[in-house]
């Protein structure tokens, strides 16, 4: 009955003195009085979580006062962009420190999954707040994508366009959710008003309610995840103050202080107004979607831009409901073994992804001009099929053969599929020219 | 089945149809406050037929489109956008080509599909040719799969 060792563990002190602090002190609504001194230890949890709910707070304060000056339309919004970076005071700086908060906030919001993921943090009782998690990922990853557009520069605006294109090859409802999201056939004025909407409004309502939910969660669940799991020796529980503040205020300075620097010295990017008729070349989505645009030259539309992430996603959220042999909480990695094996397939990845992208250029797609469902199941279903097979294939080899638990078989093809997208972004990012053309970066 | 239990699922019930009748209030008032199609047959006049020769391709950034004449001498209307993610193509004169910047995507003077990804041909708008000038019907954007003789209007 682990409920009922949490309950015992929370009752560990006296209600009336327990309830005072509580009252007395702020901090004390969102940290338990005492926590256990082993899970403090920081290269357990890098204090990932904590760095982005700061974030957030940073992204509505900087947020809120960008609003005072931005039009979300399309003659002026440009315009007020450059009017902040020129005429208002602080203008470039907060806009600088709004922009690298939202860049580090998707950065910093994948470590923290990633952490929780390789720590098996997501096992019950913490499998519900797993999933709220995952979505607050989504929605950060939204976030930042609807405040994308509002510069309505070059960039911002084929960017955008080709992502709600993306969402046109979604089987029957696709063309009526892209209407829906652009309000219209095309990015325009609407789109605007819209992402505006998103942005400041309907994106971080529902991510404050998450939030709230999600650090509930972590208290209902006795704290994060122990280091070393049950196993670990040290249960002494200490003061919250000081012990657990003054680490959360250190990590929390040398966040803000680093943001602070970067955008003193580095700009946030605005290119030239939108043009409507003219893309770009190259003309790239947003970085974190770069390894989807990379998918995209290789698939068909509808595997590479929705079946292939949905069912990424899809698996996030099943994965903790799933059953497992072993539940191995607190422990980097799962075994000895398994650290061994994600590395392996690390390295593995990134050397054949990037083989596998190089022959697609010198053995281009045998169909040609294909079109309609041939070029649906030539370029997309049997390219899935055959990664599909051969992973299976590499699951019961790891399974049957080699005897792997399925814990490390899990960790195993999460770690592939990660740096399988880690890779295919880089090569978006940093080795596409021209014409989309593979290049070496210093000639991008 | 306890008449509490009854009522019970009697009341969740109906908060989800109360729930699912409010997002459906909302997406039709975000939809119909919004989609403005200008759906006009009103035809714009590009160009004289004398100043197009066959075999050239000419851009209209405003509409959006290329205005194509086929070395038969055939009138075609193209869509700037590419269909496979709705970036803007460009002609290239030496290599008789449309490329897209976003995926290399290659069309060929009809509009037809040279090199995936692009799934489909260019997007055409309806052409007219009356009294010796060319026009085109900027409010409807006709979708094809590929390229079709009747498509092609003739002075």
């Amino acid at each position: 009955m682990p409920n009922k060792q949490i309950k015992e563990e929370n009752n560990y002190f006296p209600e009336s003195v327990r309830t005072r602090n509580v009252f007395r002190n702020l901090i004390l609504h969102l940290h338990p009085v005492k926590v256990r001194r082993a899970s403090l230890k920081f290269t357990h949890t890098f204090g990932l979580g904590g760095m982005v709910a700061l974030l957030f707070v940073l992204q509505v304060f900087t947020g809120l006062i960008l609003r005072f000056v931005y039009l979300p339309v399309v003659d002026h919004a440009y315009e007020s962009i450059l009017q902040i970076n020129q005429s208002v005071f602080f203008g470039q700086f907060i806009r600088n420190i709004h922009h690298w908060s939202g860049m580090l906030m998707v950065i910093l919001t994948f470590l923290h999954l990633l952490r929780v993921f390789y720590t098996e943090a997501f096992h019950s009782p913490r499998r519900s707040n797993w999933v709220i998690g995952v979505v607050l990922f989504i929605l950060v990853i939204f976030s930042n994508f609807s405040g994308y557009l509002l510069p309505w520069d070059q960039l911002s605006f084929w960017a955008v366009t080709v992502m709600t294109s993306m969402l046109e090859y979604i089987p029957w409802a696709g063309g009526w959710l892209a209407q829906l999201i652009r309000g219209g056939s095309d990015v325009g004025p609407v789109t605007l008003l819209n992402f505006f909407t998103f942005h400041t409004a309907l994106l971080p309502m529902s991510v404050v309610i998450l939030m709230a939910f999600h650090f509930w969660k972590v208290r209902k669940a006795g704290g994060v995840v122990i280091p070393g799991g049950k196993a670990n020796p040290d249960k002494e529980y200490i003061n919250t103050v000081p012990h657990l503040v003054l680490k959360e205020l250190v990590v929390a300075l040398v966040l803000v202080g680093t943001i602070l620097l970067m955008s003193v010295f580095f700009n946030a990017p605005l290119l030239e107004k939108a043009n409507p008729a003219l893309s770009p070349n190259p003309a790239k989505a947003p970085w974190y979607f770069l390894g989807i645009q990379e998918l995209l030259m290789h698939f068909h539309p509808f595997f590479a831009a929705i079946l292939i992430p949905l069912l990424f996603v899809g698996m996030l959220f099943w994965l903790p409901y799933s059953r497992f042999d072993k539940m191995s909480l607190g422990i980097w990695f799962v075994s000895e073994k398994g650290r061994k094996l994600c590395l392996r397939v690390l390295l593995f990845t990134i050397v054949v992804v990037p083989i596998l992208v190089l022959s697609n250029e010198f053995i281009p797609d045998m169909i040609g001009s294909a079109s309609g469902w041939k070029a649906m199941v030539l370029e997309g279903l049997v390219p899935f099929l055959i990664i599909l097979v051969v992973l299976w294939v590499w699951v019961i080899i790891l399974y049957k053969k080699k005897k792997y638990s399925k814990n490390e078989i899990v960790q195993a093809v999460f770690t592939f599929l990660v740096i399988s997208y880690l890779t295919l972004m880089i090569i978006g990012i940093w080795f596409r020219g021209e014409g989309m053309a593979l290049m070496w970066p210093w000639k991008v | 089945m306890t008449r509490r239990g009854f009522f019970y699922r009697i009341w969740k019930w109906l908060a989800v149809i109360a729930g699912l009748e409010i997002a459906g209030i909302s997406i039709a008032f975000i939809f119909t406050g919004k989609r403005k199609e200008q759906k006009s047959d009103q035809l714009k006049v590009l160009a004289r037929i004398e100043d197009i020769p066959p075999g050239t391709v000419f851009p209209y950034r405003i509409g959006q489109l290329y205005l194509v004449r086929l070395k038969n001498g055939g009138f075609m209307a193209l869509s700037l956008k590419c269909t496979h993610l709705g970036c803007s193509i460009r002609w290239y004169d030496d290599s008789q080509k449309f490329i897209c910047p976003c995926h290399a995507s290659e069309f060929d003077m009809r509009g037809n599909v040279n090199k995936p990804p692009a799934p489909r041909a260019l997007d055409i708008y309806k052409v007219v040719v009356e009294d010796g000038l060319i026009k085109v019907d900027l409010g409807k954007r006709i979708k094809r799969t590929k390229f079709e003789k009747s498509q092609v209007t003739f002075a």
